[in-house]
């Protein structure tokens, strides 16, 4: 079975993220008020093969955690849907 | 000593390396690939600076998995010296083979110039022959250099002498407006629990040079040379 991931990586809550921070203050230079906060992180798009829907989240769930976020400093979320 | 310098796709500063290495300090240098499963009779493996696979991902997140570096993790657990120098560093960090990681600089921007390091270890190989009377001069140029550990590795790591270097003023005070890219307590460099995994983020290997107008990277090296050697 073919199947779809959406997965976001985001920089730990706890850390400062740079990037966010110079987005947000540069928010009043382009005539947008009242932005409070802006987080940037990642988003990955993924197609996999799967026996199952249970398979293709642990496939997911490895990728993340092997590759695509370093859980020192990024935490990271995903959707998985059949296809 | 015997030291292998492995060159990644990417990596710009392994010939650096390779030249202060053999020419300047006399050491003999064999070069590695990433693609080599073997490291060969070396005493030290040496991963340089550069952009290995564009940085792609994270720095250093597609290197590690380059098939050398299950070499060098099995040769780094059974001890042998490990010096990782910015990609380098945080190639190291990516494997896991050193704690925390190298962050996006504070002020996003790519850094480079000349900052003064003032040696912390008086363990480490690579600083414990430096002097705390002055500070070096060794130059920086990375854009995620911004180290980061969590607060209990950070105590682990103080306690068992790990911090190698902290970026500092000419006066060798270690203070915020001394700290180039926002790295926690100002570190520059840091070492495993084993002592024998380094890694830092300036680049010693481009202040070693009497035509660079800066030799203070030379002291590392001798201090590495000198300490390693009797050891390994």
């Amino acid at each position: 079975m073919k199947f779809k991931a959406e997965i976001d990586i985001m920089p730990l809550k706890a850390l400062l993220d740079p990037q966010g921070k110079t987005v947000t203050s540069n928010m009043t230079n382009v005539g947008i008020q009242g932005v409070e906060d802006v987080r940037i992180g990642k988003h990955v798009q993924m197609s996999l093969e799967a026996g199952s829907l249970e398979e293709a989240k642990a496939k997911v769930e490895e990728a993340c955690k092997k590759l695509l976020a370093n859980p020192i400093m990024e935490s990271f979320t995903f959707e998985v849907i059949a296809e | 000593m015997h030291f292998g310098v492995i060159t990644f796709p990417g990596s710009n500063c392994d010939q650096d390396m390779i030249y202060t290495l053999e020419t300047t300090l006399g050491q003999k240098v064999s070069t590695l690939w990433h693609k080599d499963s073997e490291l060969g009779d070396i005493d030290v493996v040496v991963l340089p600076g550069g952009f290995s696979y564009g940085d792609y991902l994270r720095s250093g997140a597609i290197a590690r998995f380059s098939p050398i570096m299950q070499s060098v993790i099995e040769f780094a657990n059974k001890g042998g010296w490990v010096i990782g120098v910015c990609n380098g560093f945080q190639i190291l960090c990516e494997t896991g083979l050193l704690p925390g990681a190298l962050m996006h600089n504070s002020s996003h921007r790519f850094i480079c110039k000349n900052v003064e390091l003032k040696a912390v270890s008086k363990k480490n190989a690579i600083s414990a022959g430096l002097t705390q009377e002055q500070t070096y001069t060794i130059p920086i140029a990375h854009g995620e250099g911004k180290y980061f550990v969590d607060s209990d590795t950070l105590e682990q790591m103080e306690a068992n002498d790990q911090i190698l270097f902290r970026y500092c003023n000419a006066e060798g005070v270690v203070d915020e407006s001394s700290n180039p890219n926002g790295s926690l307590d100002n570190i520059a460099g840091v070492s495993n629990a084993g002592h024998n995994v380094i890694g830092m983020m300036p680049h010693p290997e481009r202040a070693a040079d009497a035509n660079l107008k800066n030799e203070d990277g030379v002291a590392l090296f001798r201090s590495f040379i000198q300490r390693a050697g009797k050891v390994g």
